[in-house]
């Protein structure tokens, strides 16, 4: 994080401006974003993730950058920056470490987790450690059920959370040691490289991981381990390239 | 018979790198789309109505219909938007359907595209699943490479653009016209329908939006024709389906099944409910779904049946709860994640949700006070039917199912805690010492 302010520091002070070189290398995104679209407001999300990549939060500078793009008021960037709750009005920890709270993550263990990382970090909810390390959430449900309980860290899945396995997770981080998730990268990414990604800016790793997990495969197991199949498409025959018996289920 | 599952989306999400273009087609990939292109578009669209294929994403309304509805070519652009957002809790297929397999979507989407006359097509997927996005973005860019998008894809003369939008944190923005909102680069709020997408959508231009699932749906059926579709499933719920088994059973996860199986055979597949433990209450189809309890394990899964049960197939997400589990935290849990994710457009959900955490969250804690029950149905009746959207309706779900069939534990609420009529600690998968009780456990 460097000189940059970490924390909700009273009397904490944004930079106003980007430099020349920063402010070319930024335009020069944007331009490829607004391409991506056809009319050019709709790059107004990724643009505020590009922000982020730079900036590690939407920063004022940031409002102003996306609001002159796209020639809207930086009220109406504003708007739209705070009505989700990814772009952050606060430096963000290098890794955002989010505990799923939501009902069946909750019941499964995630109350215990978020219990356990509040007292192991000292922090609350959408608090930063203060070496900057670490940003505390609670999260909502994130697609990954079958894995419960789960903790997000940069919006990488660690599936099947205990306690002791996400403090030890929260320790590594603050270590500076890599961290691998359960279904994801090899290691996980900082909060602003993977906020390029989300701006639509892909950084080559997506061939990293396996395709799917244990609770994925579940039923194409069972699937397997009695032989069912759903009945053939009809046109394999015309090279072999698969096989598909099996009988039809109805 | 007992009903077989039946894989087809997920037939291949075992293959050695199976997000890969190479690997994609040699599981039979792009055959589809490849049959697709010699046909009239018009035939598509009967094709896929005739298979009976309705939407993944919660609805169920049929994908051929909702293609037929665009109305006819003015010369401007036509656009589709796939919905990967995927947020409904309990909800978990179409985040692992694109980490495992995301260029069935494309194939899906290319084709999809072409039966409707769609020149530039989108992925809205939610900003909170990154390994998924970079996924989806290689996907994209080797269906480029390999010319099934761009121009004159397989020398057709058909040309398709695809963008992947990626969101930035919001449940309403899953609500199709929410979504558009989001991705003209709008707050994530609901339009009033009519007019629907198809006549007014994205830049209000005749729009399709489908579910991930739904879309990935289109190639078996294009390779396989409409009757090896409907030839699975019910008779007005047809084809395959992923069901999402969650909670407490042995082995959760994926299972993809003819329409119409039930929880019974599912569990039986998946090892039963936790061991030692029995089946309390379930969701069919998500949390704003109304909750189910072990007298409908042989509710066929299908649109109607469930429908007739007094709840909605939804998403076929099956969040199975033992009897360890409060009612009354679960429900105040789910509500406090409608709270934080009303859009705040329309005051009976926006306000409505505010007061049933409030009322919840004392009844959770033991400290209900006398009328709180009356409160919550009242509440719940004066946000179902009169919310702008269908966030309002599926928030009150859990209230009104959960007050139905659990009466009693709510009632409990006026006196004793429910972490001490049911200790957190026999619901999670491992022992632990809870510090404070849920109520204290955070913010929202
Ligand atoms: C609050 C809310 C959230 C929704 N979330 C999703 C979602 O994440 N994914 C989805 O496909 N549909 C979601 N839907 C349903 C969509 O509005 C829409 O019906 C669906 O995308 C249409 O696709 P389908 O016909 O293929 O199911 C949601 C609806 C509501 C009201
Ligand atoms: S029902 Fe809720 S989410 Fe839907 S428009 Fe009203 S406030 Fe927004």
């Amino acid at each position: 994080m460097g000189t940059e302010p970490v924390g909700r520091t009273l009397g904490q002070t944004h930079a106003t401006g980007y430099d020349d070189a920063t402010r070319e290398r930024l335009v020069a995104d944007a331009a490829a974003i607004i391409a991506r679209y056809p009319r050019q407001q709709s790059a107004l999300l990724p643009l505020l993730h590009l922000v982020q990549s730079e900036d590690g939060y939407v920063s004022p500078r940031g409002i102003t950058f996306a609001a002159e793009t796209l020639g809207l008021t930086t009220a109406e960037v504003s708007a739209v920056a705070t009505f989700y709750t990814q772009y952050k009005r606060h430096p963000n920890g290098t890794y955002t470490v989010g505990v799923c709270t939501t009902a069946l993550c909750a019941v499964m263990g995630g109350d215990a987790i978020w219990e356990e990382l509040v007292e192991h970090l000292g922090i609350g909810n959408d608090e930063t450690t203060a070496d900057g390390a670490i940003t505390l959430e609670r999260v909502e449900c994130n697609a990954a059920c079958d894995y419960a309980p789960v903790v997000m860290v940069n919006w990488e899945f660690f599936d099947n959370q205990t306690p002791t396995s996400a403090a030890r997770l929260a320790d590594d981080l603050r270590a500076g040691r890599p961290v691998t998730p359960t279904r994801g990268a090899d290691t996980v990414v900082t909060f602003k490289d993977m906020s390029r990604v989300l701006a639509g800016f892909p950084d080559g790793r997506a061939d990293e991981g396996g395709a799917a997990g244990p609770a994925t495969l579940a039923g194409l197991r069972v699937a397997h381990e009695h032989g069912w199949a759903a009945a053939p498409f009809g046109d394999e025959a015309h090279d072999g390239a698969e096989g598909t018996a099996g009988k039809v289920a109805k | 018979m007992t009903t077989t599952l039946t894989p087809v989306l997920s037939a291949s999400w075992d293959a050695d790198h199976s997000w890969s273009l190479s690997s994609y087609e040699a599981t039979g990939g792009y055959r589809g789309l490849r049959k697709a292109l010699t046909m009239e578009p018009a035939d598509l669209i009967a094709m896929v109505k005739e298979s009976g294929l309705r939407g993944r994403g919660g609805a169920g309304f049929p994908a051929g219909m909702k293609w037929s509805f665009l109305p006819a070519p003015d010369g401007g652009p036509r656009y589709l938007v796939v919905n990967a957002d995927e947020s409904e809790p309990g909800t978990c297929k179409d985040i692992p359907l694109i980490m495992a397999s995301p260029q069935s979507l494309i194939e899906g989407m290319v084709i999809t595209s072409f039966a409707i006359g769609c020149h530039h097509a989108f992925v809205y997927i939610r900003g909170e699943v990154l390994h998924a996005t970079r996924r989806l973005q290689l996907a994209v860019a080797q269906a480029y490479e390999a010319g099934f998008l761009g121009k004159n894809i397989l020398g057709t003369g058909f040309d398709l653009e695809i963008t992947v939008h990626v969101g930035a944190g919001a449940y309403i923005c899953g609500e199709e016209t929410a979504l558009l909102d989001s991705l003209e680069g709008l707050r994530g709020q609901p339009r009033l329908k009519p007019p629907f997408p198809a006549v007014a959508g994205l830049y209000a231009r005749p729009t399709v939006v489908n579910n991930v699932e739904t879309i990935a749906s289109v190639p078996g059926i294009v390779r396989g024709g409409a009757s090896w579709f409907a030839a699975m499933g019910t008779e007005r719920s047809q084809g395959h389906g992923l069901f999402s088994l969650s909670g407490h059973v042995e082995r959760p996860g994926q299972y993809e099944a003819p329409l119409g199986i039930t929880l019974r055979e599912l569990l039986e597949m998946a090892g039963g409910v936790r061991k030692g433990h029995q089946l309390k209450f379930w969701t069919p189809g998500g949390s704003s779904t109304p909750i189910f309890t072990a007298e409908h394990l042989d509710v066929p899964l299908d649109y109607e049946s469930v429908g007739k049960a007094g709840s909605m197939l939804g998403t076929r997400a099956l969040q199975i709860f033992d009897e360890t589990v409060s009612v009354v935290r679960a429900v105040t849990r789910w509500l406090e994640f409608y709270k934080h994710e009303s859009c705040g457009k329309c005051t009976p959900c926006r306000e409505g949700t505010y007061w049933l955490v409030a009322v919840l969250k004392r009844l959770e804690a033991g400290e209900g006070q006398p009328g709180d029950l009356e409160v919550l149905a009242d509440t719940s009746d004066n946000i179902l039917g009169r919310a702008f959207c269908p966030l309002g309706d599926g928030a009150v779900s859990p209230v009104q199912s959960g007050l139905k069939y659990f009466r009693e534990e709510f009632e409990a609420g006026l006196h004793t805690p429910a972490d001490v009529l049911f200790p957190p600690e026999k619901s999670s998968l491992f022992d632990y010492t809870p510090r404070s009780s849920a109520q204290l456990a955070g913010v929202h």
